[in-house]
């Protein structure tokens, strides 16, 4: 036990499968607890007999106060007593019916002719990340990498930078709407916005973190400046900025929910908000699990895809 | 064995043999001329002298090791001889040639190995080749010689993080030769690996040396390496950075590991040793002994 608390010990392969386990049953564990165990929380009484009660209907659910009291009322003037289960909030579904909805989302019609199926909502959304992410690397790695290298770059654009990345990204959306129209256009400009000017002065300090040794030693070898940028300081970061890419991917899918409730609401967070609208809170969970998913595939996808394209490095 | 018994046994005396080789080498062009070198850094602190008027000549093919106390401005020097520091005075000049920038003229070798991670060793070595305008398929087979003059050939296709120090020191070193450097310039090349490796790196770059044109500045703190590799050692002081003196190793060559416990090499270690480490008087460097604990030899 002592040897745990040793900074930076390495676990067998064992060991850390069954913490990984333990890192998502222990979460699962805690719900399942609150939602199937009586006794523990559930604040509320579901009415399964409405008794004398006239405006009890079975089904219904109210504090548990508030049917002590008219059953105490009912009880007093000789009527036959409601009965009613502990239960939790609506707001709270149990694990079954998450995992129900989980499959269920995708096969309930939507409401209206106007709207999206699930599956259509979360394909939405991630063209909307996909086009913000995709312009922002285009012009913010190049911007980054040169002002890495260069003093003079950095000095002209770095200071505007830092101080434009204090912009909430959200607070331009009204902005975005007026220039840019209601539909997919504003969203991608502040999924640009959130995370352009981060991936800037992020991807800059990659870049000074390489060795300058090995830039010194292709000098030495008669490298010249574009040789020297092209096949020393891109090369040498390449696995740095794509670890960075990773990271800043997430970020991303931190703004799509604001991106997507301004102008028309769209994507996955409309399907969020509708869902909420409707009580159906095991879809709105569904919902945002589902986006954990794809956002945790991703990375472990892309980790994977790094692995095999960046062999040349020590196995960390 | 102290200074004493080699009192009548000078460091500069040189039997016959290496008087004439001397002389040969005398008579060779001179490659490098260093005329009034300085070099002063901007600190906090106010100016850093790092070197103060450093002049010397090296012959071509010369083998030149550069010692001195830690503060001498060592590395200071060869980065200027390569390019990678501005001079504040004087100049360096490569066969008459003002040196102003990094070139391939000037081959280097580092102590920290600078291979390109990315790059397998056989494409590191390719490196320079291509950067002087080589096609992919000369640049290859240029590259593939070089490995094996350096044994690495079952490691063409191997990236750097999977040798040992010494290989990769052998892979820097082809890799700076390859692009056909008139000089060598070596920072503590060998400062990083263990004392075995250390000897085999020793003999193995003098094997080379002894083998193809090239002139070699090296740079070092340990004495035994500086004398048992160097035609002639520079020995610098400190504060600021000077040239104290320029000696004619008297060992004969070819050198052998043996030669560490002939008299002349020792003589020659122990004069070196009292310039770099000379008797020290109230330096704020000593330790303050009376608050260390008397310890017997019965402990």
């Amino acid at each position: 036990m002592a040897s745990w608390l040793t900074p930076r010990h390495t676990l067998t392969e064992r060991q850390s499968r069954s913490l990984l386990l333990l890192s998502f049953s222990v979460p699962l564990l805690l719900w399942s607890l609150i939602s199937y165990v009586p006794f523990i929380w559930h604040p509320n009484v579901e009415v399964t007999d409405p008794g004398d009660v006239g405006y009890f209907k079975v089904g219904m659910s109210l504090e548990q106060e508030a049917f002590a009291k008219e059953r105490d009322k009912v009880v007093a003037s000789g009527g036959i007593a409601p009965e009613g289960i502990a239960v939790n909030p609506i707001y709270l579904p149990a694990p079954h019916k998450v995992a129900t909805a989980f499959y269920t989302a995708f096969t309930t019609e939507p409401k209206r002719r106007s709207e999206q199926w699930l599956h259509e909502s979360l394909w939405h959304s991630i063209t909307i990340i996909f086009w913000g992410f995709s312009l922002s690397s285009i012009f913010g790695i190049p911007l980054g990498v040169i002002c890495g290298t260069y003093a003079v770059a950095s000095r002209m654009s770095e200071p505007f930078v830092e101080f434009f990345r204090y912009f909430p990204a959200p607070a331009f959306g009204a902005l975005a709407v007026a220039v840019l129209g209601i539909h997919d256009a504003p969203k991608i400009t502040i999924i640009f916005i959130g995370t352009f000017f981060q991936q800037v002065l992020v991807v800059a300090n990659t870049t000074r973190k390489l060795d300058m040794s090995l830039v010194e030693a292709a000098m030495t070898l008669g490298a010249g400046r574009a040789q020297l940028l092209f096949r020393v300081v891109v090369p040498g970061i390449l696995p740095d900025l794509y670890r960075d890419a990773r990271i800043l991917l997430g970020w991303a899918w931190t703004y799509l929910i604001v991106a997507e409730l301004i102008g028309a609401s769209s994507g996955i967070t409309w399907f969020i908000t509708q869902q909420a609208r409707y009580q159906n809170f095991d879809n709105v969970f569904a919902a945002i699990m589902m986006i954990g998913f794809i956002g945790l595939s991703t990375d472990i996808v892309l980790g994977k895809l790094g692995n095999v394209m960046f062999r040349w490095q020590k196995a960390a | 064995m102290n200074y004493k018994e080699f009192e009548h046994q000078s460091y500069l005396q040189q039997s016959d043999e290496v008087k004439q080789r001397f002389t040969a080498i005398k008579q060779r062009d001179v490659l490098l001329d260093v005329k009034h070198l300085g070099k002063n850094f901007e600190g906090a602190n106010g100016t850093i002298k790092a070197l103060q008027d450093v002049s010397f000549q090296v012959h071509r093919r010369e083998f030149i090791t550069v010692i001195g106390p830690s503060g001498c401005g060592k590395s200071t020097l060869v980065r200027l001889l390569a390019g990678l520091e501005t001079a504040s005075g004087g100049v360096v000049e490569l066969s008459g040639e003002p040196v102003v920038d990094p070139g391939p003229g000037r081959g280097m070798v580092f102590q920290g190995y600078t291979l390109f991670p990315w790059l397998t060793v056989k494409r590191n070595i390719m490196f320079g080749l291509q950067m002087q305008g080589l096609s992919d398929a000369n640049a290859e087979g240029e590259a593939l010689q070089w490995i094996d003059l350096i044994g690495l050939d079952r490691f063409a296709e191997h990236y750097p993080h999977q040798l040992s120090g010494g290989m990769k020191q052998r892979v820097a070193i082809a890799r700076a030769l390859a692009t056909r450097p008139k000089i060598l310039l070596m920072d503590e090349p060998f400062g990083a690996l263990d004392a075995q490796t250390r000897a085999k790196m020793q003999r193995y770059l003098l094997e080379i040396w002894r083998n193809i044109d090239i002139t070699i500045i090296f740079i070092t703190h340990d004495l035994d390496e500086a004398i048992y590799l160097a035609d002639r050692i520079l020995v610098l002081d400190a504060h600021p950075g000077r040239v104290h003196d320029f000696i004619e190793v008297p060992v004969p060559r070819p050198r052998h590991p043996a030669q560490t416990a002939d008299p002349t090499f020792v003589a020659l270690k122990q004069h070196i040793e009292s310039i770099i480490h000379p008797v020290e008087t109230g330096d704020e460097d000593d330790l303050n002994l009376i608050r260390l604990t008397r310890v017997g030899d019965d402990v």
